[in-house]
């Protein structure tokens, strides 16, 4: 419809009465990527500067991540930042198994990537052993603004997904 | 270092006739049998003042030499900041067993859980022996000398995520390792780094 004052065709409120049209997956993506709810997983030094960017100077909510949830269910991503030893490895699982889908991990540090400078009897060689990893930070321990760099990264991943084919209707639709 | 140490080592001769001087660089160090190694102890703590147990470890010289394990006390005396050093060793090899010192001083409790925990030695009498560090369950006692810093591959300790992660406790990729620093030269060369770095996890080593 063309407006008798206004000749450019565009999205007008008044027209289409509130309503945006889009791809659920879209929306489900944006609602997603924008509101990733961190479970702190800090075992070590790394964890201090995790606590660093959640603080004012770096502020990790600018990215909607501010919102750090011990309880494993209320959580989204678990940040593994430290140091994982076979003893507390099986705990990390449990807490990784009792997330709520969708979820996702970040291995934070050189320790918790590949067992960093811990080659020893009792420290696990990366933590991509026991549970899926999406986003690897190098560094020892990483700087602020790597997690916040791999914070960006994770969101462009989760803004990749297809939430909807996951589902019971996605499954039914052709292609 | 302190000038009571030759009249701690002759009062303590005279009462305990099985004592021996041990060498030391700094404070007074002495080597008593198992049997009476309590008996020292309570004596040193009541009589002498060092009413602190500022640490309780072992040494293991190794498999092949005998006696094998020594359990060593480090006291410190409170009033006067001086230290002594008690060294015993243990009568087996093979199952290395000493008297608790929890009955002297509570706080040797997880000094000798983690004894028992690393180096293997028992303490009989001891309120709770349990591993520390490790988990229950671990087979083998990692700060012995015959066994390799990369560790040994054994089960996770839950069966659970094990079955379901596929995981197991591995012996670390060591690359050439262990990762040792340089004595001398500058900072980026002594930095701890491979002694051999001509192998890693993905190259074989080459055969000595």
């Amino acid at each position: 419809m063309v407006s008798p004052t206004n000749e450019v065709l565009g999205y007008d409120s008044k027209v289409e009465g509130g309503l945006i049209v889009s791809r659920l997956d879209a929306v489900i993506n944006w609602i997603r990527a924008n509101s990733i709810w961190p479970m702190p997983m800090g075992l070590a030094c790394c964890a201090i500067e995790l606590m660093g960017s959640g603080a004012s100077r770096f502020d990790i909510s600018r990215f909607g991540a501010e919102v750090m949830r011990f309880p494993a269910r209320q959580s989204d991503v678990m940040i593994v930042a430290g140091t994982v030893t076979y003893k507390m490895a099986v705990h990390l699982r449990r807490i990784y198994d009792q997330m709520a889908e969708p979820k996702w991990v970040i291995a934070m540090g050189a320790c918790a990537s590949t067992g960093g400078m811990y080659r020893s009897y009792a420290t696990l060689q990366g933590v991509d052993r026991i549970v899926p990893v999406d986003v690897y930070i190098s560094g020892c321990p990483p700087r602020p603004e790597a997690i916040l760099d791999a914070l960006v990264k994770m969101q462009d991943k989760v803004r990749q997904d297809r939430p909807l084919r996951k589902t019971l209707i996605g499954s039914m639709l052709p292609g | 270092m302190t000038s009571a140490a030759p009249t701690l080592a002759a009062s303590l001769s005279a009462q305990f006739p099985t004592l021996a001087e041990r060498p030391s660089l700094d404070w007074p160090a002495f080597n008593i049998p198992a049997a009476e190694v309590l008996t020292l102890l309570r004596h040193l703590r009541d009589a002498h003042g060092f009413d602190l147990l500022a640490d309780l470890t072992a040494v293991d010289w190794a498999a092949g030499t005998s006696p094998r394990f020594t359990v060593v006390y480090h006291l410190f005396a409170t009033e006067r900041a001086e230290y002594v050093r008690v060294a015993a060793d243990c009568a087996s090899d093979v199952e290395p067993a000493m008297p608790t010192a929890t009955e002297v001083w509570p706080g040797a409790d997880w000094h000798e859980r983690e004894c028992f925990d690393l180096m293997g030695i028992q303490f009989p009498g001891h309120p709770d022996l349990r591993r520390i560090l490790m988990w229950d369950g671990y087979p083998f006692h990692p700060l012995r000398k015959d066994f390799p810093l990369a560790g040994r591959e054994t089960e996770l300790p839950d069966d659970e995520v094990a079955a379901e992660t596929g995981t197991k406790v591995i012996a670390a990729p060591m690359a050439g390792g262990p990762f040792v620093a340089h004595p001398d030269g500058t900072v980026s060369r002594s930095e701890p780094r491979a002694l051999n770095q001509s192998w890693n996890e993905k190259k074989e080593k080459p055969a000595d």
